[in-house]
């Protein structure tokens, strides 16, 4: 499977025409899928709370928008999360390269890995963790039910998920 | 003239416009003079309104203001070459640069002492930076909006902030009614 493809489509079929990133080196595939489509405004951010920012903008002018970050992100995003898109109420699907799980070569990712689902549970945060590649059938669903109940969702993508690090 | 008198002298111009304003004082001033269902105001998140109204501009068509500060542009720098680089037509983003961080009570920011914002923002590659004092706001902005040329605005004035009272409207209310406008 394609999981790049499948994602974008996924994004696409669900009406999601606002997309933001930061550089990252497990989701590069899926950035670079969605700077092809031409359904898609993609729009790279400095940092992730602005790329939150441009969301709740484009949401508000009348785009369903998505991020797509790193888990390290969260470590710096929580006051955006709470303040702007909690607050104000608006869906976010953040698409998130989960580092430091299994099959994770460098130690220090595995420092914010430990407390990435506890942050995200403290958020009340729905959270999804893409393991398996065939996990990626539930993306559809959870676009559909962050729409739906108008709060930022997560998406944890690890490793195993992307097929690992090739040579370990 | 302090930030405002500046609003106050603009809010003709203001009127009907979508307007993101930034967090604390700024937006409780802005509430105080001339509250409408345009005007999204920012409770919280410092340094993302010119984030916000970025988004807001490039998601439709119609002109949107930004209300920025110093203090909160210095906070989220990324801000600058994002928006050199996408900068839509319809996008202003206007600096009320007083050299301050009004809203935790006037410390000092780095633009008024060596910092040029105008020319960080020229080399973060905004095509149309203008610079103006504050008694030349009101001209300025409508010329920007008129030319409907995405415009970066960076206002010097005085420091010092009003005595207006807290905003309390829920921020899903604020968030609706700035949709309604938007979509209106």
């Amino acid at each position: 499977m394609n999981l790049d493809k499948k994602i974008t489509d996924d994004l696409v079929a669900n009406d999601v025409s606002f997309v933001t990133t930061v550089p990252c080196k497990q989701l590069a595939g899926v950035i670079e899928e969605i700077d092809q489509r031409k359904e898609i405004f993609h729009i790279p951010s400095n940092k992730e709370d602005e790329g939150m920012g441009l969301c709740a903008g484009a949401f508000m002018g009348g785009k369903r928008s998505a991020i797509i970050m790193q888990n390290t992100a969260i470590g710096v995003t929580i006051n955006t999360l709470a303040t702007l898109t909690q607050f104000y109420r608006m869906p976010l699907p953040m698409i998130i390269s989960y580092r430091g799980e299994l099959r994770e070569p460098v130690a220090c990712q595995v420092e914010m890995a430990v407390h990435t689902k506890a942050l995200l549970a403290q958020m009340h945060i729905p959270t999804y963790h893409f393991h398996w590649q065939k996990d990626v059938e539930e993306f559809d669903n959870i676009l559909k039910y962050t729409f739906m109940c108008n709060k930022p969702v997560a998406i944890l993508t690890d490793a195993n998920f992307w097929g690992g690090y090739g040579d370990q | 003239m302090i930030r405002s008198e500046i609003l106050k002298e603009i809010a003709p111009i203001l009127k009907d416009q979508l307007i993101v304003c930034n967090i604390g004082i700024p937006s409780q001033e802005l509430h105080a003079i001339m509250d409408q269902p345009s005007n999204f105001y920012m409770l919280g998140t410092m340094g993302l309104s010119s984030s916000i109204g970025l988004g807001v501009a490039l998601a439709q068509d119609k002109t949107v203001i930004s209300i920025d500060g110093d203090g909160s542009v210095l906070t989220n720098l990324g801000t600058l070459p994002t928006i050199g680089n996408n900068c839509p037509d319809n996008y202003i983003l206007i600096i009320i640069d007083n050299g301050s961080y009004g809203s935790t009570g006037d410390q000092p920011t780095y633009t008024g002492r060596k910092t040029d914002l105008a020319g960080m923002a020229r080399a973060a590659g905004c095509d149309n930076v203008v610079e103006v004092q504050d008694v030349d706001t009101g001209p300025a902005l409508q010329a920007a909006i008129d030319a409907r040329h995405g415009t970066v605005m960076i206002v010097k004035c005085d420091s010092g902030n009003a005595k207006m009272p807290v905003i309390t409207m829920d921020p899903v209310i604020i968030k609706d009614r700035f949709m309604k406008a938007v979509a209106g």
